[in-house]
């Protein structure tokens, strides 16, 4: 029995890097977002407990980053956990943070995997909100693959979108100040020329990333959810109704499609920019 | 399932839900027609029956009547901001043979009639974009005749806004705008500025980006004088120097795109963060009250968590 699945498992693995191979003729996208969302409504689904839908959905996103990279993603964003999820219930907050911290101290332990891919660790968000041991330990994480530079894997956690750009804000506000208190006139024009788009922008936590191709939000609701909103200007938005958990090959293979089919359209429109 | 011509369907994405919504959502408003026709003297009859067309009788003709919501839509649950990205003028026009101007002629129709809508309907901020920063590199004629019809339509509609109580405001970039728009500009949002029924925000060279750049901007210079500390800089700060700071509901409850194209393309980023996203297919000027009823419904039907939990 466990050899006709060992088989099995070899023919779709196979069939999914033909269906690779045909799709790389086309452009593959170099950022997918991922917005995690139906763990929970997946373990009620199942009848168990809150805990094991997390794990699920660890799995799903195990699944996910190999699609991406195999296919040749080089950029991949998740939201993992955001500053409006402190609101909940403190115990639902604590075993996130604990399933965080266990799987971060795994890719710790195993970091040859990480490694021998080339793909480095980024922890996007305000990091000070996070306790201590979990900030440390996805501190220490990064260093490790600090080196990688094949592929990128960011980890929005005590992120959102609004608190992004404030912190960009207050960082340019911060370096232009002397230039801004030295100069003596009020002209509007000046202040035009101190602080520019990209001046912001080099502050954002994600600038080590291009915006992404794709956001992809699972259990079908469409909504942002302060996560992305400056990188997402024009950024193709798919919600599949699947849960988090429930996702797999083919809706990555949809989204990819469908990128596909828009992407000469939007990429005219960068290039005109 | 590979095929390219059909999407999986997604809930209250792609293909809007036509499933009629659980029977708890639909809620009477509080008064309707056949009630209103019976209890008022005789001689107020003519004004209800006259409906939307009526507008030369007076503000009185709009702003008193409460007409009766679609069946399956309450009116507690309707967003109070609603935000359009009003977009397929130019396919649409291409679909029939005609020119440009011709599609984006038919969307003025087409944004006439979601006005009404939404002062009927109790919805108390409609934002709308118009024309991104983006657009600029249009061909300068297409860019020309946008900008004049803007101008002729603020123009005309000018006094149907006062008699309706339509309150307008402009947000953009006012600095590629002719002199002549912005004088028009200024004549409308101050002749308008006391009306109550509808807000109707029109972002003319927009861009989301480009509002929190200027609110940095601004930021930067009340530092500058002195009025604010740098670490004083916080959320509710940013919110208040946007330019969406012209109305009381400054985020959308609600997004809709036209013409199916799933993206935000830079409107109102910042206040998107917990914007609930109608991708519709219709294109702009094809888009009228019943696909209005669908998005709306879509959205009444949706929970919105803002992060926490439900239970």
């Amino acid at each position: 029995m466990g050899r006709i699945n060992q088989i099995y498992g070899c023919l779709v693995s196979l069939l999914q890097k033909c269906i690779f191979r045909i799709l790389s003729v086309g452009p593959i996208p170099n950022h997918i977002a991922f917005i995690m969302d139906g763990n929970r409504r997946y373990s009620k689904r199942l009848n168990s407990m809150e805990g094991d839908g997390h794990k699920a959905g660890f799995s799903a996103l195990k699944a996910m980053l190999k699609y991406c990279y195999e296919f040749g993603v080089r950029y991949v964003t998740v939201y993992a956990f955001s500053i409006d999820n402190f609101k909940r219930n403190p115990e639902q907050v604590q075993s996130l943070m604990d399933l965080m911290l266990e799987k971060i101290e795994g890719v710790l332990k195993d970091e040859s995997v990480f490694n021998r891919y080339g793909i480095r660790i980024i922890f996007s968000g305000n990091l000070g909100l996070l306790s201590e041991p979990v900030r440390s330990t996805a501190e220490r994480a990064m260093l490790a693959t600090a080196k990688n530079t094949t592929a990128i894997f960011s980890v929005c956690v005590a992120y959102t979108s609004t608190n992004e750009i404030l912190h960009a804000v207050q960082k340019s506000c911060e370096e232009k100040w002397d230039e801004i208190a030295a100069s003596d006139s009020s002209d509007q024009d000046e202040m035009h020329h101190r602080i520019k788009l990209t001046d912001i922008e080099k502050h954002m936590y994600m600038a080590a990333a291009p915006d992404p191709d794709i956001i992809i939000r699972t259990s079908g609701e469409t909504r942002l959810s302060n996560f992305l909103l400056w990188q997402s200007a024009n950024c193709y938005l798919y919600s599949p109704s699947a849960l988090w958990p429930e996702i797999g090959f083919r809706q990555f293979l949809w989204g990819i499609l469908n990128f596909q089919r828009i992407h000469f359209y939007l990429d005219k429109k960068r290039k005109q920019l | 399932m590979l095929s390219l011509r059909f999407a999986i369907p997604t809930a209250n994405t792609l293909i809007p839900s036509k499933n009629k919504p659980k029977p708890g959502l639909v809620v009477q408003s509080g008064w309707n027609q056949t009630d209103l026709l019976s209890s008022l003297p005789k001689r107020y009859d003519y004004k209800l029956q006259a409906a939307t067309a009526d507008l030369t009788d007076g503000r009185a003709s709009m702003a008193d009547k409460e007409v009766e919501l679609p069946e399956g839509l309450s009116r507690e649950l309707m967003p109070k901001h609603v935000a359009v990205i009003m977009d397929g003028n130019g396919r649409w026009a291409r679909q029939k043979g005609l020119p440009a101007s011709a599609g984006h002629e038919a969307g003025v129709k087409s944004l006439r009639e979601m006005v009404e809508l939404c002062g009927h309907w109790g919805i108390q901020v409609l934002t709308v974009f118009a024309f991104s920063t983006e657009n600029w590199i249009r061909p300068k004629v297409e860019v020309d005749f946008l900008l004049s019809l803007f101008e002729r339509a603020l123009k005309s509609e000018m006094e149907s806004f006062q008699k309706s109580g339509i309150r307008i405001s402009v947000i953009g970039d006012s600095s590629k705008l002719p002199t002549s728009l912005l004088g028009l500009i200024n004549e409308v949002e101050e002749t308008t500025k006391n009306n109550t029924r509808l807000q109707l925000i029109v972002a003319v060279s927009y861009s989301g980006k480009y509002d929190v750049v200027q609110a940095c901007r601004s930021i930067a210079e009340r530092a500058k004088d002195g009025q604010i500390q740098l670490e004083d800089i916080n959320e509710s700060l940013i919110e208040q120097e946007l330019e969406t700071n012209c109305t009381e509901y400054p985020y959308p409850d609600l997004l809709i795109r036209t013409s199916g194209e799933l993206r935000v393309s830079n409107f109102l980023l910042w206040q998107l963060a917990y914007t609930e996203l109608f991708f519709a297919q219709e294109l702009w000027p094809d888009f009228g009250k019943e696909e209005f009823v669908e998005a709306l419904s879509s959205y009444q039907q949706r929970q919105r968590r803002y992060g926490g939990r439900h239970s």
